[in-house]
């Protein structure tokens, strides 16, 4: 996947719609053949917008979107071959399941047998067969979600874009389609373009997640480096929980840096976008990666910091701290014989590994970019 | 209720009751909110038009004015004149008639029978009138006979027969442009009206819900593509003939059309025009006034049709690779059907049955039938008929309904 020459690739794509405000402020974007891509971002962060114009229906107001090294940006979204699965489905409702299937082959003009076959072919491949004849007003939310995917999929279009296609579905049936979409994306290998704002879903799902804030990309990369090593604050808090200790750096070398938190302890954390010496900076550790002294030893960084109360989440436990300054701190702790007893008020230790944590952007004093 | 019993195995019968109880109770209330208005329904529209249909083939008046003269003709074999006897009874009838002043009852009754009858019975009553009754039996009927040559017509003896049927259907042969004949049965009028009324009437109608959807369904599509509150301003403007007064509306229409009118002056000053168009007082007018009275009724089903069409159903259609024009016809189109279906036959059945614009710039080329019931029910004073031609105006748009229900299906309709 990774390596291949870049399959699909936007350029310092810009846009506008009021002619004042750029709603998407210098995107750049390369793709490989075959990889699974998320736009992540909260709602009105440009990610739609970017679908949008890839798949034509918003214009590029400066900038290039390549495909297979064509321009595309000034081809009509009907020249495109771009599958597109929206978020209510968009199925037709006045054509039986079968015709909305059939639809794309028919304007491709294939012959009926031809037609015929696909259908059945894309039919059993979302186990939908039974349900030919019948119109979409007839199925469930999870059955017009396989539709509209087939329906994306049967012309074997060259990109497949989902704009949170699984937003009107519940939890339970949202996980199952989610299991579905990747079966079907390993099983066919097109390539997807895929917009949510929910993070669990792009962390299961993505190869690579483009995380949008404010019409700029503030991180792509694979979901594991994403939430293993943010790159600035926006993402450490917008993907999990993160616990935030401000300080400023005090030394930096290769691969870490010292940072005098605001309480007077010194800790270490990996160097991220905050490398120069007293800068102010957030160090940000995830809730599962903080854990009380004694399990760790000596080994990692301390804090001191006065227990406020837990709660029972079931397969782990939630104690909320506070340090001397008041910064709030969470702890994640399975539910198994380690989880300690605490008394409120009681002060204890808090501690974790450099390389788990990282130094970060203040809000207060945005980095010089 | 032993088959229920099962189903509510797990409940007492006190619970049952009790369940039963108040589901009445929470009908009875729902009942008594819609009392008023079901009353209101009862009184104002389903008990008028049982009254029409009643008297379309209910025609009691001649047969009490002479009910002796019409059982005499039940013997009558419709050929030749009546036998003595009958003539004697109907001149004891009218004489009877004429000295209670009522005689000009039964004129205008058998002048609508048979035309020209009015003056014949008046005068004829009149004779009979001055004969004392003791010289009826013997002078009677030669007194009738003299008084006009009409008496000894079968064809007037006939009619004067079939409007003594209290039950007939005599008045829908009428407005369908037939009638009876004693010797060839029932036979297309010498004069054709009615029918050619209904198709005119029909024509019309439709021609304005063509008009309405051809100028609507742009302007809806419009609407729907604009932002809410803009859409909802220019919606105010479209309503904007709803609260005017139908008669300045259609005042307006004629000072626009009218020879001297605004349309022609103009015409004529720019050159393009001779001599003015003759356009008021033709089915031109009325086509272009009730079309733009009635454009509301299309645009507001379809644009609320229209603004719960999503976006991306056209836009997925793009991209399963359809072009614009045939993406809208095939898929945009059919999903406005239900707007587009509502508002026609809206358009439509108000059309076929509206009076007031066609009567005030329709001139005769632009009457439409209701125009003629109207001219029954006031001028002519002959209500059967106008009740006739009202329960087949009636008839003809449950028709049309039921031909609409079987081929697009009413269930589709969408009003908002």
């Amino acid at each position: 996947m990774a390596g291949d020459k870049a399959f699909l690739q936007f350029i310092q794509v810009k846009k506008t719609y009021d002619h004042r405000t750029l709603v998407v402020k210098d995107f750049n974007l390369e793709v490989a053949k075959g990889e699974f891509i998320t736009l992540l971002g909260p709602s009105g962060s440009g990610k739609t917008t970017c679908l949008m114009m890839l798949a034509g229906f918003e214009d590029v107001t400066s900038g290039e979107i390549l495909i297979n090294g064509r321009q595309v940006t000034s081809i009509p979204p009907y020249e495109r071959n771009i599958g597109m699965v929206f978020q209510q489905y968009a199925l037709f409702p006045h054509m039986t399941i079968r015709e909305n299937l059939a639809y794309p082959l028919k304007i491709r003009k294939q012959p009926r047998q031809a037609i015929n076959a696909k259908v059945n072919e894309y039919l059993a491949l979302v186990e939908l067969q039974d349900f030919a004849n019948r119109y979409p007003g007839q199925l469930s939310g999870g059955q017009r979600q396989r539709v509209a995917l087939a329906r994306a999929l049967i012309f074997a279009p060259d990109i497949v874009l989902m704009d949170e296609p699984l937003g009107a579905l519940d939890k339970k049936l949202r996980e199952q389609m989610q299991f579905e979409i990747k079966r079907l994306h390993e099983q066919l290998g097109f390539t997807v373009i895929y917009v949510t704002h929910d993070q669990t879903e792009a962390l299961t799902m993505s190869d690579r997640i483009a995380v949008f804030n404010q019409g700029i990309v503030q991180q792509c990369a694979p979901p594991h480096v994403l939430y293993e090593r943010p790159a600035n604050l926006f993402v450490a808090d917008f993907i999990g929980e993160s616990n935030k200790l401000s300080g400023r750096i005090e030394a930096v070398d290769d691969q870490e840096v010292s940072v005098r938190l605001s309480d007077g302890a010194l800790v270490r954390a990996r160097k991220a976008n905050c490398t120069q010496v007293g800068q102010p900076t957030t160090v940000s550790v995830r809730p599962e990666k903080l854990t009380f002294t004694d399990r760790l030893g000596n080994a990692g960084n301390q804090v001191r910091a006065r227990f406020l109360t837990s709660h029972y989440v079931g397969e782990y436990i939630r104690y909320h701290f506070a340090t001397a300054d008041g910064t709030e701190l969470v702890v994640k702790n399975m539910n198994d014989s380690s989880a300690p007893r605490l008394e409120p008020q009681q002060e204890i230790s808090l501690a974790w590994l450099p390389q788990d944590s990282q130094a970060l952007d203040r809000p207060e004093a945005p980095t010089p970019s | 209720m032993p088959a229920r019993g099962a189903l509510l195995h797990s409940l007492t019968a006190q619970e049952a009751g009790q369940a039963a109880r108040a589901r009445r109770r929470k009908r009875l209330t729902a009942l008594l909110f819609v009392l008023p208005l079901l009353l209101f329904i009862l009184l104002a529209f389903v008990a008028p038009i049982a009254s029409m249909l009643w008297r379309s083939v209910h025609h009691p008046t001649v047969s009490e004015l002479i009910p002796r003269t019409i059982a005499e003709l039940q013997r009558w074999d419709e050929h030749g004149l009546p036998d003595e006897a009958s003539l004697a009874v109907f001149a004891e009838e009218l004489h009877a008639l004429a000295r209670k002043r009522q005689s000009g009852r039964l004129a205008e009754e058998l002048n609508r029978a048979f035309s020209g009858m009015s003056s014949v019975v008046k005068s004829s009553a009149r004779q009979l009138g001055r004969l004392q009754p003791e010289q009826l039996a013997t002078d009677g009927v030669p007194t009738l006979l003299k008084a006009h040559r009409n008496w000894s017509r079968s064809e007037v003896w006939y009619a004067i027969k079939r409007a003594g049927m209290t039950y007939t259907y005599d008045y829908y042969l009428t407005a369908l442009d037939l009638e009876r004949h004693p010797d060839e049965g029932i036979r297309p009028r010498d004069t054709q009206i009615y029918l050619k009324l209904y198709s005119k009437t029909l024509t019309l109608a439709l021609i304005i819900t063509l008009l309405c959807a051809l100028l609507g369904y742009p302007l809806s599509y419009y609407l729907a593509s604009l932002p809410e509150n803009r859409a909802n301003l220019l919606l105010v403007l479209v309503l904007l003939p709803f609260w005017t007064s139908l008669l300045v509306r259609t005042t307006a229409w004629i000072a626009l059309l009218q020879t001297n009118g605004v349309i022609n002056s103009t015409l004529l000053a720019s050159g393009l025009l001779d001599e003015p168009l003759e356009m008021l007082y033709t089915s031109f007018a009325t086509v272009v006034a009730m079309t733009h009275i009635l454009l509301p009724f299309m645009v507001l089903p379809l644009y609320s049709v229209m603004r719960g069409i999503d976006p991306s159903y056209l836009r997925a259609a793009l991209s399963l690779g359809d072009r614009p024009l045939p993406a809208f016809a095939r898929i945009y189109f059919p999903m406005t059907l239900p707007g587009l279906s509502a508002g026609a036959l809206l358009v439509f059945i108000i059309s076929v049955g509206y009076y007031i614009t066609p009567a005030l710039v329709g001139g005769t080329d632009g009457q439409m039938i209701s125009n003629l019931i109207a001219f029954h029910m006031q001028s002519s004073n002959n209500w059967e008929l106008a009740a006739a031609l009202g329960s087949l105006l009636l008839a003809l748009i449950l028709l049309l309904y039921w031909v609409y229900d079987r081929f697009v299906g009413a269930s589709n309709i969408k009003l908002g």
